[in-house]
């Protein structure tokens, strides 16, 4: 598990954040604050997907159950969807979620879902770093995993995956 | 986690290959730690690190490893797959598996460059490695779908780069839709008396390609036409164009201009939109005398006949062609093109915006582009550059960044004021033989004959004074200042406040993007920058790319250019039409929706949500069915599938959950 979950003074706590970004425009926007060498914390850790209508709300909170402490969605500005509307198909489901992660006693702010166009490398910058700053603030989430047999690919061969 | 498991089971046999990139990722990332630490991960057999991946010897040492290590996996930690993706696949390829066994991990970009703390750095690229390495596992083979390129182009705007590609693209033999907003085509450069730094003739140089244009069996012209509707994708656009009504017939009229002189008004009474309101015009005209077609439009706001229905319409009795048609409605036409160019232009910045230079409210400020149009033989005054009151000015005063290089306006540079502010100073000096004082921040020249331009002016004893000019007022001082405008600068080479009494103002304002840049940007799906500015996929090597595959941009539409840079751009943009065109089809990512029929339960969720229709309900068997060919690959359809049947070739569920617990699990 997490080498740290248990802060010390020695040892600050230093969240483990997942990030879920759209390929079209905050991931290249993400590749634009590296091209312009825009420093910012590093306890986010990108997945790409194609966009952000593709984020099933279960897989934040499998983030979650893997350890992350906080989670980062970002998608097209509303209107600019590469896929026309995934974007609002993200946000209905990012406010259900937030719902249910209320009645599971997360606290909600753990998950922001940022719009950041292509060219918004400097966003990328200033929300992963108020994102670190809030989940720091919130400190652990300090779930303990439980293996889930369903999506732990440990359970299931990895031949037996590839014909799903 | 039981990561020990994962390592022992399946067939998966995983290369991974660490890149250096020189010092761009060794400089930040403990790169041999990363290498060490993947030889830890399950079903790694081999770890590597490199100076250049990318380079041909590291992509051999993929294809060499595959075939003597027996590797079916492939992992490369590098820059963004948006970069170097493709790359990988083919080497992948080349050593005899489905480029699709291929992940990347972005450690550059999103590691590298961002990261201050070394340690952290390492630490982020292990765990970016964990989640590539576990999901590359999970990859299957897969076959690009190729779809046919309609070999039919657009182009949007008919200034100099649309009319340039345009030609291109004709002269290749494509049929080309050439689609302009205004009543002709010609745009800005039309507007121009002579160019820089060369002072050849705009129209001289301009015209014969606008009637080359109305003249080219490939070219099918709309004015006064707008793009309304963009469906479809790369190498099958559907296009709709409103085509506006000019109230006369494109086909009859000859532009014999019978019907303008018969107008109910015998003299011109409105302000002429091509003169920018610097003359007059009536409510039948044509923009100017080479316009674009060569055909008349009738302004509803302003004709009598529109106006009160009273007109006794002489222009209608004065045609002997029978061309003007006052029941001409507007028309929306629908094509299908492969690719799409976008030269949709600029504008230039609104001098009003910065009230301290007087623009509005002194009669002899002006625009650089209205001063273009005075010096312009076929403009208001002939060519003569005179006053408001008709007589020749004795000193004028450019001012330079108007609107740009300014923090409250636009930061950028535009960087063509520049030069068209000597190219001004040189023709109102030779037609006035007026004293011209340039105020500038920096003079910046770059360019073919552009520095030695600027020392010519230098010689012809045009004056230049270093710093911004703070106001432009009637306020005066002395005797010699009376009735003159006195612009107030910090001359910032001699160390003082100047007053520089003068005629004539000319504010050279900077370019902008098109007020509808973020419309017609939606309408084209591809991305602006703030400013406006529509985004290249790359600014170096993709500049006439954007996101949209299939899309290109030319000309000003893309940042503020001079006339060769719009003729190169446009050339550029032509070539990579004719280059889809020309190979006839186009490979598609495959990462379309699919539907595994004994999950489905039919509940019809996923079809509501697909935006392409490309999910239909097969009532037989009584289970949801992808129509690969239609499906754009979004993935939202398998999001909402409540019992995982939809999933998404390269992004299944599984392979994202395996990505999630990589990216978490290890370190």
């Amino acid at each position: 598990m997490s080498d740290n979950a248990k802060p010390t003074p020695t040892n600050p706590f230093e969240p483990r954040i997942v990030a879920f970004f759209c390929n079209w425009c905050t991931y290249t926007a993400a590749d634009l604050a590296g091209t312009s060498r825009m420093t910012y914390a590093p306890n986010v850790r990108v997945l790409r997907l194609m966009c952000s209508g593709r984020l099933d709300p279960q897989f934040v909170l499998a983030a979650f159950r893997e350890g992350a402490d906080g989670v980062l969605i970002g998608g097209c500005h509303p209107g600019d969807c590469h896929y026309q509307e995934g974007n609002y198909k993200a946000l209905r489901r990012y406010h259900l979620l937030q719902k249910m992660l209320r009645q599971m006693g997360i606290d909600e702010k753990r998950v922001r879902l940022e719009w950041i166009s292509a060219s918004e490398g400097e966003r990328v910058q200033k929300v992963i770093n108020e994102l670190v700053d809030q989940v720091k603030a919130l400190g652990p989430l300090g779930l303990t995993p439980i293996p889930v047999p369903h999506h732990g690919a440990a359970a299931r061969p990895a031949g037996e995956a590839k014909e799903a | 986690m039981s990561t020990s498991e994962t390592k022992s089971n399946g067939s998966a046999r995983v290369g991974v290959y660490v890149c250096h990139c020189g010092k761009n990722i060794a400089g930040k990332v403990d790169v041999k730690a990363v290498a060490e630490f993947a030889k830890g991960l399950p079903n790694v057999v081999l770890s590597r690190e490199y100076k250049f991946m990318c380079s041909d010897p590291g992509q051999e040492l993929i294809q060499k490893d595959i075939k003597e290590h027996q590797l079916n996996r492939i992992v490369v930690a590098s820059c963004s797959p948006l970069m170097h993706e493709v790359t990988f696949r083919r080497a992948t390829a080349a050593g005899g598996l489905n480029p699709f066994y291929f992940q990347m991990a972005n450690i550059r970009e999103h590691v590298s460059w961002v990261t201050f703390d070394e340690g952290m750095a390492t630490k982020k690229a292990k765990a970016l490695m964990g989640g590539a390495v576990r999901r590359v596992v999970l990859h299957e083979a897969l076959e690009k779908q190729r779809v046919a390129v309609h070999p039919d182009v657009m182009v949007v705007g008919g200034g100099i780069s649309g009319i340039h590609a345009a030609l291109t693209l004709a002269d290749a033999g494509k049929k080309v839709y050439l689609v302009e907003r205004e009543p002709t085509i010609g745009g800005h450069m039309a507007m121009f008396d002579k160019t820089f730094p060369t002072l050849d003739c705009a129209a001289c140089i301009l015209t014969p390609k606008m009637s080359l244009v109305r003249t080219h069996k490939n070219i099918t012209l709309w004015t006064y036409s707008e793009v309304a509707k963009v469906d479809g994708f790369v190498g099958n656009f559907k296009v709709q164009v409103r085509r506006k009504p000019r109230f006369v017939s494109e086909e009859l009229c000859v532009g014999c201009n019978l019907c303008v002189e018969a107008c109910a008004f015998k003299e011109p009474k409105f302000p002429d939109e091509f003169n920018l309101g610097l003359s007059k015009r009536k409510p039948v005209y044509m923009s100017f005398p080479q316009a674009t077609p060569s055909v008349v439009q009738i302004d509803p706001e302003t004709c009598l006949h529109f106006r009160t229905g009273k007109c006794k319409q002489p222009c209608k009795s004065a045609c002997e062609r029978g061309a003007i048609d006052f029941e001409q409605k507007e028309k929306i036409v629908e094509v299908e093109v492969g690719s799409i160019i976008l030269a949709t232009g600029f504008k230039v910045f609104d001098a009003k915006r910065l009230v301290q230079y007087g623009y509005g409210k002194y009669p002899n400020v002006y625009t650089s582009l209205e001063v273009e149009r005075v010096v312009n033989a076929s403009g208001p005054t002939a060519g003569e550059v005179v006053l408001k009151d008709g007589k020749k000015p004795k000193s004028v005063g450019i001012i330079h960044c108007v609107g740009s290089r300014d923090e409250r306006n636009n930061k950028y540079c535009s960087r063509v004021c520049c030069m068209y502010s000597l190219k001004l100073a040189h023709l109102v000096k030779e037609r006035t033989g007026a004293e011209i004082y340039n105020f500038y921040i920096d003079m910046r020249t770059p360019g073919k004959g552009y520095e030695e331009f600027y020392d010519k002016l230098l010689e012809e004893r045009v004056h230049f004074i270093r710093g911004r000019a703070a106001e432009v007022t009637d306020w005066t001082m002395t005797r010699e200042e009376e009735g003159k405008l006195v612009i107030r600068a910090e001359d910032t080479l001699v160390g003082e406040v100047r007053r520089i009494p003068v005629d004539m103002v000319i504010l050279s304002v900077g370019l902008e993007a098109r007020a509808d840049a973020d419309e017609v940007r939606r309408m084209f799906n591809i991305s602006c920058s703030h400013e406006g500015w529509f985004l290249e996929r790359h600014p170096k090597l993709a500049p006439v790319s954007t996101f949209t595959d299939g899309i290109f941009l030319a000309g000003a539409c893309q940042g503020p250019k001079d006339i060769p840079d719009c003729v190169a751009q446009a050339g550029a943009a032509a070539s990579e039409s004719m280059a889809l065109a020309d190979r006839g089809h186009v490979e598609l990512e495959p990462n379309t929706a699919f539907i595994t029929d004994e999950l489905c339960c039919g509940c019809k969720t996923c079809i509501p949500m697909c935006p392409y229709s490309a999910i239909s309900f097969n009532a037989e068997k009584k289970h949801a069915e992808v129509n690969a060919a239609l499906c754009k690959g979004c993935g939202t359809c398998v999001a909402a599938c409540p019992s995982g049947a939809a999933q998404q070739h390269l992004f299944t569920d599984q392979q994202i959950y395996d990505e999630i617990e990589g990216l978490m699990s290890y370190v």
